[in-house]
C-alpha cells in the first residue's frame, strides 16, 4: 500500500536540527556580515561610494562577460551534449570524458597558458574565450544526464508524427532540457560573477578584481565593501531569475522502469562536420592549456626547479584539503539527513542557507571573514581555523549534496528497525547509518578535498603569512611573470584534480545529474 | 510475550485524519490481521504500535503497560516490539548472521549456534548465514527479517505486508513458514495486508480498517459468514446481494424464498449470499431460470456470469469440472442461508454478532 506521507517531526530530532541550524549560520555568516557592514556605511556614504563612473564601469564589464560566457556556454553545452548523446558519432565515450576534461584545469591555470601564449589576449574576447572554456562542461554534464534520463519514446513519437531532427529538438528535446539548462546556466553565470584569478591574469576588470585591487590597496574599508555589495546583488539576482524561469516543477518519465536508450541518430554528410567541431573545441578547451604548461615546464626546468619547495607545498595543500574535506563533510551531515528525513520547510530553508552562503564570491567570502576575524575575533586571525571555515562556506554544497543522495538511497526503514531492535540513537548512528552512509560521504569528502586543492581566491587572502599552497605558490610565481616556475605547481593541481573530472564524467554517463 | 491494547487511538497528518478512534485487543499468543484497502491507515497504527510515531489521542498499551498516549511516549528502542517492514528491510552491509544476531547483547552476536538456532527457526538453512542481503530471494529476505526481529524475545512482533512483494509462487510458500515460526515462538503478532486471502487463512483474528476506523475484530470465519456491512462482506470475499422482502424469517428475492442466517424485522432488506451458494443446473421446475452471459475460468473452480430474466446480474461459483458456455441457459438454485441486512433509515447497520456469537450455520 501506499505509505502515508510519515515525516520525522523536527521535534525528534532536537541535536540534529541544532547542529544544522548552527552550520547554517555559518554559512550565511559572510554574507551577513556584508550586508551589515554596507548598512553601517549610511545611505549616503554608500550612494557616493556605488554612484561612480569606475563602479558602472566595473558593472558593464562584469555582466557583459556574464551574459556572453552563459551564452556561450549554453550553445557550446547543449550542442556537445546533442552531438554525444544523440548521434551515432564515432568515439562517443572518448568524445565525452575530453568534454569534462576542462574541469581538471583551474580556471586561472586556463588564463596563465592563454596569457603566455597570446599576450595579446587581456581585452574582452580574450576573456569571454578563456572563462567559457573553462566554464561550458558545467552546462554540458547536467544536460547529458538529462538527455540520458529523457524518454526515447517521446522522441520517437513525435518522428512518428512527422517532426524533422531540428523540429523533434526544438518542441520535445529542448523543452524537456530546460532545467537542466539553466541549472547549468546558472552554475556558469555565478561562477563567472566569482572568477578572479582567470580574469587578474588577463588584466580583465571585473568586480572581483576591484575589490582585491581596493583589499590590497586600504586593506579594509567601505569601499571594497561596497563594491561586494554590488556583486552579492548580481548573484542574488541571479539566483532569483533562475527559480522564476524555472517554474515549479521539472519533467518526468511516466510509466515504470528504466528510460530505454533510443537509436542513436546517424549524421551521414555532417559527420565530418561534427567532428571538426568537437575537435576545435577539445584543442582549445584541453589542448592548448596542457601544450602550454608542458612548453613552460620544459622551459622552466633550464632555471633549476625547486624541488623541496614543490613538495612542502604540496605536502602543505594536501594537509589542508584534507582537514577542510572532513570539516565540511561532517558539517554537511545533519543538513544532509534532516534534507531527506524531516522534509519540510525548515529543512529545506536550512539546505538553501548552505547553498545561498556559497554561491557569494570566494571574494567576498574572504573579505567578510578578514574583517570579521579582525573586528570580533582577532585570536583567529590569520590561523588556518578561518582559512577552514571559508573553505567549509565555499565547498559546502558538494557535501551537502552527496550525503542527501546518499541518504535518499538508504530507505528510513533501516533506522526505524534498528531502534526496534533496543539500539539507542548513538548506536544506530555507528552501526546502520554510517557504513550505509559512507559511500555517499566519501564522495563528498573527495569533491571538498579536490575544490579546496586548486582554490586561489580565498586561499590568497586567508592563508596564514608563510603557508603557501599549489595555487598561491603558482599564483605569486605568475604574477611576477615567472612563467617557468609557476608551470610545475599548476602541473601538479592539474593532476590532483583529475580524478574529481573523471569522477563527475562517469556519473553524468551513468545518469545521476551531477 | 505480552497482548496488546489499543484504546481511542487517533491520529491526523496535518489536516487529514488518518485514524480516528481506533480500539484493537490482541491476545496474548495470537496472530491478528489488519486488513484494509490502501490508504485506510493501518500502516500508520502500526508505526504507532512500534514507536516511531506518536498518536494524537487515545493509548497504546503492551502487557498492561502504556507505552503511548496519556503524556508519554516510550521510545521504540525500549518497547522490545520487533518489526518487519515491507521488502524485509534487511540492513544490507551486514551478512544474514549479522543481521539476525543485530539485536542481540555483543556477547552473544558472535555465536554461531544461535544464528543456526535463529535460521532454523524460520526454516532457513544455517549455509545462508554468511550470505549478503542482496544474494537471497525475496521470501529468504522476509524470513531472515523475521528472524532478526524474533531475535531479542520481543512481547509483540509488527509485520507491514510481509508477502506483498513476493511472486505467487513464493507467498504461500513464506507465508507458511512465517506463521509455523511465530506460533513456533509462542509470538504476539501484528500482520499488516491488504490481501484478504492472506489475512483470513493466516490469522487467529482479523481487524478490517477502513477510512481510519475499526469497522469489525472478528475471527475469519465469522468475519467472512457474518460481515458487519456489505462494504466488508464485499471486500472479504465475492458477494451476491439481492434486494429482497422479508416476511416470517424468509426472505423474498429474484433467486427465490431464501432461509435467512439471523433473525431480521420483516420489511425491505438487502440479502448477502456467496457466489458458492449458488448452484446452477438444466433449466427446470423450481429453479431460477438464467442466461450465462461469461465464464472466467481459474482450473481449479470458475465463475459464472449470469443474467436473469430481471435483468439483474449474480455471480456462481462453480467447480471447474462440467461449466456451461456463455449463451447457455441454466437455472440457479441457492443452498443455504442468506445473510440479511435490513434496509432502515439512512445508514442504520445490523445487529452484528460479536466473535463470542455462535457462528451462523450456512451451507
Amino acid at each position: 500500500m501506499t505509505a502515508p506521507a510519515v515525516r520525522a517531526p523536527l521535534r525528534r530530532t532536537p541535536v540534529t536540527v541544532a547542529l544544522a541550524v548552527a552550520v547554517a549560520a555559518l554559512a550565511l555568516l559572510p554574507l551577513g556580515y556584508v550586508l551589515v557592514s554596507a548598512g553601517g556605511v549610511g545611505w549616503t556614504g554608500l550612494r557616493e561610494l556605488v554612484w561612480r563612473p569606475r563602479v558602472g564601469e566595473l558593472l558593464w564589464n562584469t555582466v557583459r562577460l556574464a551574459g556572453g560566457t552563459v551564452l556561450l556556454s549554453v550553445v557550446l553545452g547543449v550542442g556537445a551534449a546533442w552531438l554525444v548523446e544523440r548521434t551515432a558519432l564515432p568515439g562517443r565515450r572518448v568524445w565525452h570524458v575530453l568534454l569534462v576534461a576542462p574541469l581538471a584545469v583551474p580556471a586561472f591555470v586556463n588564463g596563465y597558458a592563454w596569457i603566455s601564449l597570446l599576450p595579446g589576449l587581456d581585452t574582452y574576447g580574450g576573456a569571454l574565450l578563456v572563462v567559457t572554456l573553462s566554464y561550458f562542461p558545467f552546462v554540458y554534464l547536467p544536460v547529458v544526464a538529462a538527455f540520458r534520463g529523457l524518454d526515447p519514446a517521446l522522441e520517437e513519437t513525435a518522428r512518428g508524427l512527422g517532426l524533422s531532427t531540428w523540429s523533434v529538438f526544438r518542441r520535445v528535446q529542448l523543452p524537456q532540457l530546460r532545467v537542466a539548462v539553466l541549472g547549468g546556466g546558472l552554475l556558469v553565470g555565478l561562477h563567472v560573477l566569482a572568477e578572479f584569478g582567470a580574469l587578474q591574469m588577463l588584466r580583465y576588470a571585473t568586480f572581483t578584481t576591484a575589490i582585491y585591487d581596493q583589499y590590497r590597496a586600504t586593506f579594509d574599508g567601505p569601499g571594497a565593501t561596497a563594491l561586494a555589495g554590488v556583486l552579492v546583488l548580481l548573484c542574488v539576482v541571479l539566483l532569483l531569475a533562475e527559480v522564476r524561469l524555472r517554474g515549479r516543477h521539472g519533467y518526468a518519465r511516466t510509466g515504470a522502469g528504466v528510460a530505454r536508450a533510443g537509436r542513436p541518430l546517424r549524421l551521414g554528410r555532417l559527420t565530418a562536420p561534427a567532428l571538426a567541431a568537437l575537435a576545435a573545441l577539445v584543442v582549445l578547451a584541453v589542448l592548448v592549456p596542457l601544450a602550454a604548461l608542458a612548453t613552460w615546464l620544459v622551459r622552466g626546468s633550464s632555471a633549476a626547479l625547486d624541488t623541496g619547495a614543490l613538495l612542502q607545498t604540496t605536502g602543505t595543500t594536501l594537509g589542508l584539503a584534507a582537514v577542510a574535506a572532513a570539516v565540511t563533510t561532517a558539517m554537511a551531515l545533519p543538513t544532509g539527513w534532516l534534507a531527506v528525513r524531516a522534509r519540510g520547510r525548515v529543512a529545506t530553508l536550512l539546505e538553501r542557507s548552505t547553498y545561498l552562503g556559497s554561491s557569494v564570491p570566494a571574494i567576498v567570502i574572504a573579505l567578510a571573514l578578514v574583517t570579521f576575524a579582525i573586528d570580533v575575533t582577532p585570536w583567529l586571525y590569520q590561523t588556518v581555523p578561518v582559512l577552514l571555515v571559508a573553505y567549509a562556506v565555499l565547498f559546502l554544497p558538494r557535501a551537502v549534496v552527496t550525503v542527501r543522495a546518499a541518504v535518499e538511497q538508504s530507505p528510513r526503514v533501516h533506522d526505524e528497525v534498528a531502534a526496534s531492535l533496543g539500539a539507542s540513537a548513538p548506536e544506530r548512528l555507528r552501526r546502520v547509518t554510517l557504513p550505509l552512509l559512507a559511500p555517499g560521504i566519501a564522495a563528498g569528502a573527495a569533491l571538498v578535498f579536490l575544490a579546496v586543492v586548486t582554490e586561489l581566491t580565498a586561499t590568497l587572502l586567508l592563508a596564514p603569512t608563510g603557508t603557501s599552497t599549489l595555487a598561491t605558490a603558482f599564483w605569486s610565481a605568475s604574477s611576477a611573470l615567472e612563467y617557468g616556475a609557476a608551470a610545475p605547481y599548476a602541473v601538479v593541481m592539474v593532476l590532483l584534480s583529475a580524478p574529481a573530472a573523471v569522477l563527475l564524467s562517469r556519473d553524468a554517463w551513468r545518469g545521476a545529474t551531477p | 510475550m505480552s497482548s496488546l491494547t489499543v484504546t481511542a487511538v487517533g491520529r491526523s497528518f496535518g489536516s487529514t485524519p488518518v485514524l480516528a478512534g481506533v480500539d484493537l485487543h490482541v491476545p496474548e499468543g495470537s496472530l491478528t490481521a489488519l486488513l484494509g484497502p490502501s490508504g485506510c491507515g493501518k500502516t500508520t497504527l502500526l508505526r504507532l504500535v512500534a514507536g516511531f510515531d506518536d498518536p494524537d489521542t487515545g493509548t497504546i498499551a503492551v502487557g498492561g503497560r502504556v507505552v503511548a498516549g496519556a503524556g508519554r511516549s516510550v521510545p521504540a528502542r525500549h518497547r522490545r516490539i520487533g518489526f518487519v517492514p515491507q521488502e524485509g528491510g534487511l540492513f544490507p552491509h551486514l551478512s544474514v548472521a549479522g543481521n539476525v544476531t543485530f539485536g542481540l547483547p555483543r556477547r552473544q552476536r558472535r555465536d554461531a549456534g544461535r544464528v543456526r538456532e535463529l535460521l532454523g527457526l524460520v526454516g532457513l538453512d544455517a549455509d545462508l548465514a554468511g550470505r549478503s542481503p542482496h544474494q537471497l530471494s525475496g521470501g529468504q529476505q522476509q524470513r531472515v527479517a523475521l528472524a532478526r526481529a524474533l531475535a531479542p524475545g520481543p512481547s509483540l512482533v509488527l509485520l507491514d505486508e510481509p508477502f506483498s512483494s513476493l511472486d505467487a509462487s513464493l507467498r504461500e510458500e513464506t507465508r507458511r513458514a512465517v506463521a509455523d515460526a511465530l506460533s513456533a515462538a509462542g509470538a504476539t503478532a501484528v500482520v499488516v495486508t491488504h490481501d484478504q486471502a492472506e489475512a483470513l487463512s493466516t490469522a487467529d483474528q482479523v481487524a478490517v480498517l477502513r477510512g481510519g476506523r475499526l469497522v469489525q475484530l472478528a475471527d475469519p470465519r465469522t468475519l467472512y459468514r457474518a460481515p458487519q456491512d456489505l462494504d466488508v462482506a464485499a471486500f472479504v470475499g465475492e458477494a451476491v446481494v439481492l434486494r429482497g422482502e422479508v416476511r416470517d424469517g424468509v426472505a423474498g428475492t429474484v433467486l427465490g424464498l431464501l432461509r435467512l442466517a439471523r433473525p431480521c424485522p420483516d420489511g425491505p432488506a438487502r440479502v448477502l449470499v456467496r457466489p458458492e451458494q449458488l448452484r446452477l443446473a438444466p433449466p427446470g421446475v423450481g429453479r431460477v431460470p438464467a442466461r450465462v452471459r461469461g465464464v472466467d475460468f481459474f482450473g481449479h473452480d470458475a465463475r459464472v456470469r449470469l443474467e436473469l430474466l430481471s435483468g439483474e446480474a449474480v455471480t456462481a461459483r462453480v467447480e471447474g469440472g462440467e461449466l456451461p458456455a456463455a449463451g447457455d441457459d441454466v437455472g440457479v438454485d441457492v443452498v443455504g442461508a442468506g445473510l440479511p441486512y435490513p434496509a432502515g433509515p439512512a445508514g442504520a447497520g445490523p445487529v452484528v454478532p460479536s466473535a463470542q456469537d455462535p457462528v451462523p450455520q450456512l451451507g
